[in-house]
C-alpha cells in the first residue's frame, strides 16, 4: 500500500449513451496538488464527482482513502472537502449560518463549529462579514466562503472544481494564495481547471483530459519539456497573407502549429527563428516570442486550443 | 431517523428562522379568513336551514379546513423547496457532499414538515376552539389526522417534483391538483351533496380521506364516511409509498 489517497484504474462514467469519462487511470498522493486540466466537457467534473463519492462509478476501479465509494460513501465524504463549480450557498442565510449548517451536517458540536468559524472566516478574509447575508457578497467573497465551508470538517483532501472561473485577476490571485497556504498545511488539493496558468501555478502534478480520456500526465514543467519546445514564436500576418507566408516557413523551428488567426513556431531558440523569418522577407503584422506553456502542450496533444 | 437526517431537520429550522415571515399569510391568514367568512357568513344561511350533520356549519367546516390547510402547506413545502434544492440554490447538492444521504434529505424534509404542521395546526385548532367550532379536546384530537393528511400529500408530491426536468409544470400542480381537491373533497359540504356521478370521484381524493378522518377526530356526527381505518390506511399508504418513491426519484435526479 502506497501513500495514494485516490487510486483510479480504467474509471468510466456513462450518462445514458453519452460517455463522459472513458477509462481513465491515475493516482493522487498525499499532500500534493493534483490537477485535471482540459476544456469544458472533457470529463473533469464527472471524474471529480466520482472521487467525491456523489456520483456512482459506471465501471472500473476507484478507491478513495483506500475505500470503495460504492460502500463507504458517507465515511469518505466525512474526510473530504468539496468546492463545487457553482457556489451553492444558501443566500437567504448569513455567512456564519452557512458554515454552521454545513458543520452540523458533519455532526460537529456547535461549540466546535463556532471556534472553527472564527478561524475559517479569518482564513477566507471574511472576518468582518460573518453576520452579513450571502447575497450581497462579491463573487470572490462567495468563492472564498464556499472554500471555507468546504474546510469546516478539516478535510484531508480538498476538491475544487474550476475554483477561479468567473473571478477577476485580483480575486484569483487572492484565492491562489489561500490555496497555497492550505497546501503548506498539508491538505491534499485536487483541482479541475481549464486555465493553463492556474494549472501551472497550483499543481505539482496534473493530467490533461480531452473527450473523457487522459492524453498527458506529469508535472507542468515535465509536460512542457516532453511535449513542447522551450520557446515559441507567434506570428500574425496581415489578413489574407497567412497562406502564402506558410509556403516559405515549412522548415522553420521544430514544429509549426497553424491556427486560423496566427502561426506558432516551436523552437529552442526563438530569437534566431524570428530573425530567420525576417531574413526570408516575410511580412508580419505582429510577432511575439514567449516560453512554452501548458496551452502549447494541450494544442500539441489534441490539435485544439484549451479555451475556444 | 439517522442522526444525519436530524441535522437536515435542523438546517430547515435554521432557514425557517430567516424566512418564516413570508409563510405566515398562507399558513394562517388564508385559512382563518376562510373560516370566518364561510363559518359566520355562509354559516348563518346554512344554520337557518337546519345546519349540517346535526350541528352548526362552522362545526362541520372547521375540521375540514384543518385538513385542507395541512394539504396546502404540505404541497407548498414539498414542491418549491425541492426544486430549489435540486436546481435553484442547489442546496441538496451541497448537503450531499457531506455524510448526508439522499434518504436523509427526504426524511429530514418530511420530519421538518411534520414539526411545522403540528405547530401550525395546533394554533389553528386553538382558534377553532376559541371561536366555539369545537371543544378544546376535540380540536386538539383533530390535529393528528390533519398532520397525517399533510404528509400523505407531501411524499407523492416530492416524488413527482424530483422527476421534473424544469419547473414550468409546478404551478399546474396547484391550479389543477390542489385547488380542485380543496373544493371537491367534502371540505365545505358533505360529498353526498355532489351529483351522484361525481361522488365516487371524491373517494379518489386523498383530501376526502383526510377531511373525514379529521372530522371524526373532532367528533362531528356522520364522520367518518367509511370505516376510520380505511381512511387512515389510504393516507398512510400514500405517505409510505410516496416516501419510498421520493427517495428513489431524488436519488436519480441527484446522480445526473
Amino acid at each position: 500500500m502506497t501513500d495514494s489517497l485516490v487510486e483510479a484504474r480504467d474509471l468510466t462514467k456513462h450518462f445514458g449513451a453519452m460517455v463522459a469519462v472513458d477509462g481513465v487511470s491515475f493516482e493522487i498522493e498525499k499532500g500534493e496538488a493534483f490537477g485535471f486540466l482540459g476544456p469544458n466537457g472533457a470529463g473533469k467534473t464527472s471524474t471529480m464527482r466520482m472521487i467525491a463519492s456523489v456520483s456512482p462509478v459506471t465501471s472500473g476501479h476507484l478507491r478513495v482513502f483506500g475505500l470503495d465509494p460504492e460502500t463507504y460513501g458517507p465515511a469518505i465524504r466525512a474526510r473530504l472537502g468539496v468546492v463545487p463549480q457553482e457556489n451553492n450557498l444558501d443566500t437567504e442565510l448569513t455567512v456564519e449560518e452557512n458554515l454552521l449548517i454545513y458543520g452540523r451536517y458533519f455532526d460537529l458540536p456547535r461549540s466546535e463549529i463556532r471556534r472553527r468559524i472564527t478561524e475559517l472566516l479569518a482564513f477566507a478574509q471574511l472576518s468582518d462579514r460573518g453576520k452579513s447575508k450571502v447575497e450581497p457578497l462579491s463573487g470572490g467573497m462567495k468563492r472564498r466562503l464556499t472554500i471555507a465551508r468546504g474546510l469546516i470538517n478539516r478535510p484531508e483532501v480538498l476538491i475544487l472544481d474550476e475554483p477561479t472561473t468567473g473571478l477577476d485577476p485580483q480575486a484569483r490571485h487572492l484565492l491562489w494564495d489561500r490555496l497555497y497556504r492550505l497546501k503548506q498545511e498539508g491538505v491534499t488539493l485536487i483541482i479541475t481547471t481549464h486555465y493553463m496558468d492556474e494549472a501551472e501555478q497550483l499543481c505539482d502534478r496534473l493530467v490533461i483530459m480531452d473527450k473523457g480520456k487522459i492524453v498527458g500526465e506529469g508535472s507542468p514543467r515535465g509536460l512542457i519539456e516532453k511535449h513542447s519546445t522551450r520557446e515559441v514564436v507567434e506570428l500574425r500576418f496581415p489578413p489574407g497573407t497567412q497562406e502564402r507566408a506558410l509556403e516559405k516557413m515549412g522548415d522553420l523551428g521544430k514544429r509549426l502549429e497553424i491556427l486560423p488567426d496566427r502561426v506558432l513556431i516551436y523552437s529552442d531558440d526563438a530569437d534566431e527563428t524570428l530573425s530567420e523569418v525576417h531574413r526570408r522577407g516575410l511580412e508580419t503584422e505582429t510577432t511575439l516570442v514567449r516560453r512554452s506553456t501548458l496551452e502549447d502542450v494541450f494544442l500539441h496533444l489534441t490539435g485544439r486550443s484549451l479555451v475556444e | 431517523m439517522a442522526p444525519t437526517a436530524l441535522r437536515v431537520v435542523e438546517a430547515h429550522a435554521r432557514v425557517y428562522r430567516r424566512t418564516w415571515r413570508g409563510s405566515v399569510i398562507s399558513s394562517f391568514a388564508v385559512p382563518l379568513l376562510t373560516l370566518v367568512a364561510m363559518g359566520t357568513g355562509l354559516g348563518r344561511l346554512v344554520n337557518d336551514s337546519g345546519g349540517v350533520a346535526g350541528g352548526t356549519f362552522i362545526e362541520f367546516l372547521a375540521p375540514g379546513l384543518l385538513a385542507a390547510t395541512a394539504m396546502t402547506t404540505a404541497a407548498g413545502e414539498a414542491s418549491y423547496p425541492v426544486v430549489a434544492g435540486i436546481r435553484w440554490s442547489k442546496s441538496f447538492h451541497a448537503a450531499l457532499a457531506t455524510p448526508v444521504s439522499v434518504a436523509d434529505l427526504i426524511y429530514g424534509l418530511f420530519g421538518w414538515l411534520g414539526i411545522r404542521l403540528v405547530f401550525n395546526l395546533v394554533i389553528y385548532a386553538a382558534i377553532m376552539a376559541a371561536v366555539g367550532a369545537a371543544t378544546w379536546g376535540a380540536a386538539m384530537m383533530a390535529v393528528a389526522p390533519a398532520v397525517l393528511t399533510g404528509l400523505a400529500f407531501a411524499a407523492p408530491i416530492t416524488a413527482w417534483v424530483s422527476t421534473l426536468e424544469s419547473d414550468t409544470s409546478l404551478s399546474s400542480l396547484f391550479r389543477f391538483g390542489i385547488m380542485p381537491l380543496f373544493l371537491f373533497s367534502g371540505t365545505f359540504f358533505p360529498i353526498e351533496q355532489l351529483p351522484d356521478y361525481l361522488e365516487p370521484v371524491a373517494f379518489l381524493s386523498p383530501l376526502f380521506h383526510g377531511v373525514e378522518l379529521t372530522r371524526a377526530a373532532a367528533g362531528v356526527a356522520g364522520s367518518p364516511f367509511l370505516l376510520w381505518w380505511i381512511h387512515a390506511g389510504v393516507l398512510l399508504a400514500l405517505f409510505i409509498g410516496g416516501t419510498i418513491a421520493a427517495v428513489r426519484n431524488l436519488g436519480e435526479a441527484m446522480r445526473k
